[in-house]
């Protein structure tokens, strides 16, 4: 394996600048996907500490994420994420503290106040729409984010992202549809970890790609490597600026593998063999994207670890933070269910 | 002052507020060059073009989903749903998605969607084209659930609709479409979600009804009127939230309710109310709470005697009144 990363690392030198990517964006990428990485290894600790109820991973897909997150314009464009985009919300914008915040249900919990699990990723002043648990529901939603900035004719390009095992929901068919019929500014990003808690891709659908089905609705499907930050953010950006450009949508697979479960409810030993487990983790995006920079000489082992610990020290102080915070109040509850009602 | 009937007044009201505000557009099924199946947008692409009038694929979760999006953007989206009896498609995205969004979000985003759709029976639509939908989501928090029963208060509501920032299920009675004419004031008014109307004054009793028995309920009362018992039919117009105050007045004032429904009668709008009434007004009354409403059986049927035995109607309502009246 470590051979085959050290040819194309090679073959790639200095594919970043390619891509039009300074030396700091290719360092703050892997910066991000470290960061994410760690913040979540952190949260599968406190549950199993049992100081958390629930956490749902990102774990395995920060390349494909900060790739795509790299492709927007921050604020500027708008992004309707699904439960495991942490890495693409906190590339985004949103904070460390905000996202532990959430993990501990806190007061001030940015996205909803405490009412959603963690992973339910919200933030207005970012453009991260709020999402809600039903899978696919964004897909649809999204189309019509397109349809009203089409409407307004601003240059700004909705990405939306999702499971394979979403894609057997109408609502992804009715999502392409209308965003293909009106040639709508928006990206539809598979994350395609191949498994829907247990279900293989091969129980979803009876093609080979998620991006074939973009075929149908007249759009072009393209497969990104989800693994490699550099070739997802290749893929995203050209969706994004063939939509900024009012050409219409763009159906991204990113190929990707869930190293860990599903959730902290999951045990994903019930379902898939450890060999398989093993094989995808020596293609870890983050060791690859940590290679490449080697490669390249951005990155060697005293700088690696300088980020490291800068990462548990980011890591640290947003679990303190959270764990700091006072609870909400129990009336919160009642707070917030409809607007204000004139009473002319 | 212009006399309109109901479906005019929702023409007349969504051009009206169309030339308005340019952040509202119209999407669902025939919507464009058809004007609609019953025309209720008769007119409008012609005047602001494809871009705001337009027709949807047929596909219901995505015309209220596309609302939902371009709400969240900051437009104001009317999405018409063909018939009531075909929104279930869209059922996850008005419960789980709009009504939710600002109680999932603590505020921080709003849906401003309409969702207009025509409803009832007495139409010979059968099962799929007659149904009450309104308990179904009048029971979702977060979601207006409202059915005007006249020309004023459809384009008093219906303005009011468009200015509030939380999602609407604006539900016309399609019988009342047409058969119902009435005066619409000329100056600009707005009716607020959560009013309820008295639309006759009366001293003997309360018949609470909305939609097209509103108007069966006015016509039972004016028959026995004739025989001096003198009903006051209060219309909530609003389902949700109910606007107990008003009913509980009217009842605490005459001593006897009958809440009238078109919906199956187990678990409908009216035995909210009657609840209401049981736990709020319980040592003012006199006699039971009654209700009339349609048997619990699936929907209408098709064939005329079956669906006139599904229908209330002013007959049945002038039936039910006599007895509590007699009680
Ligand atoms: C409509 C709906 N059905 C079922 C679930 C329960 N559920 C949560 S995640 C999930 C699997 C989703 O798989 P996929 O779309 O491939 O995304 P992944 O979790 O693999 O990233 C299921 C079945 C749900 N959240 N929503």
């Amino acid at each position: 394996m470590t051979t085959t990363f050290a040819d194309s690392a090679t073959q790639t030198q200095m594919q970043h600048r390619a891509l039009g990517l300074s030396d700091e964006h290719a360092l703050e990428m892997y910066w991000n996907m470290l960061l994410a990485r760690r913040l979540d290894e952190r949260m599968w600790i406190l549950h199993r500490q049992h100081q958390v109820a629930f956490h749902i991973s990102g774990i395995g897909h920060e390349a494909a994420q900060v790739g795509a997150a790299f492709a927007l314009k921050k604020g500027h464009d708008w992004a309707h994420p699904y439960y495991r985009d942490m890495a693409l919300v906190l590339t985004l914008g949103v904070t460390p503290r905000e996202l532990m915040l959430a993990l501990f249900g806190k007061q001030g919990e940015i996205s909803s106040g405490a009412r959603q699990m963690p992973a339910h990723f919200s933030h207005r002043a970012l453009n991260i729409v709020t999402g809600s648990s039903p899978v696919a529901t964004q897909i649809p939603q999204a189309a019509g984010i397109a349809f009203a900035i089409k409407y307004k004719r601003t240059d700004q390009v909705v990405l939306t992202c999702f499971g394979e095992g979403s894609t057997a929901e109408g609502d992804f068919h009715e999502g392409l549809n209308w965003a293909s019929i009106h040639k709508l500014p928006v990206v539809f990003l598979c994350e395609n970890n191949q498994y829907a808690i247990s279900v293989p891709t091969t129980k979803q659908m009876a093609v080979p790609n998620v991006a074939d089905r973009a075929l149908a609705y007249g759009i072009p499907g393209i497969i990104a490597d989800g693994n490699d930050v550099l070739d997802t953010y290749r893929v995203v950006r050209d969706a994004v600026e063939r939509a900024r450009r009012g050409e219409g949508a763009t159906l991204v697979e990113a190929k990707t593998y869930r190293p860990v479960p599903h959730s902290s409810d999951d045990d994903d030993r019930t379902y898939r063999s450890r060999e398989e487990v093993e094989e995808w983790k020596r293609k870890d995006p983050i060791l690859r994207m940590r290679q490449y920079l080697e490669s390249v000489k951005l990155l060697n082992e005293a700088k690696a670890q300088e980020y490291d610990a800068r990462a548990k020290q980011v890591v640290d102080d947003a679990e303190q933070f959270a764990r700091n915070a006072p609870l909400p109040r129990p009336e919160f509850a009642l707070e917030n269910v409809w607007g204000e009602l004139s009473k002319a | 002052m212009p006399v309109l009937t109901n479906i005019e007044a929702v023409t007349r009201t969504l051009q009206e507020e169309m030339r308005r505000d340019p952040n509202i557009f119209i999407t669902g099924e025939d919507v464009g060059v058809r004007g609609g199946v019953f025309r209720a947008t008769k007119g409008l692409i012609e005047e602001f073009g494809d871009a705001r009038v337009v027709d949807s694929p047929l596909a219901e979760l995505s015309i209220v989903a596309v609302g939902i999006g371009a709400a969240l953007y900051g437009l104001r989206p009317v999405s018409e749903i063909q018939f009531a009896d075909f929104i279930a498609p869209a059922f996850n995205q008005i419960v789980n998605e709009a009504a939710r969004i600002r109680y999932r979000s603590n505020g921080a985003w709003t849906c401003p969607l309409v969702m207009r759709t025509p409803y009832g029976g007495g139409v010979s639509g059968g099962l799929y084209h007659s149904q009450s939908i309104e308990a179904t989501y009048a029971h979702i928090p977060g979601l207006y659930v409202v059915a005007p029963s006249t020309p004023r208060d459809t384009v008093g509501m219906l303005r009011y609709a468009l200015r509030v920032d939380d999602p609407v299920l604006f539900l016309e009675h399609k019988k009342a479409y047409r058969l119902i004419k009435g005066d619409v004031p000329d100056e600009y008014y707005t009716i607020p979600f959560g009013k309820a109307d008295v639309k006759r004054a009366g001293t003997d009793l309360t018949v609470i009804a909305y939609g097209l028995m509103m108007h069966y309920a006015l016509d039972a009362a004016e028959r026995v009127a004739r025989d001096g018992i003198s009903v006051e039919v209060i219309d909530p117009r609003t389902l949700n939230p109910l606007d107990k105050e008003t009913i509980l007045a009217s009842v605490k004032k005459t001593s006897k309710a009958l809440i009238v429904y078109e919906d199956n009668l187990t678990l409908g709008v009216g035995a909210e109310i009657a609840a209401i009434i049981a736990s709020d007004a319980f040592e003012w009354l006199d006699a039971p709470v009654m209700r009339v409403a349609a048997p619990d059986i699936p929907a209408v049927p098709f064939s005329q005697p079956m669906q006139d035995f599904f229908m209330p109607n002013a007959d049945k309502i002038e039936a039910a009144i006599r007895k509590l009246a007699a009680y």
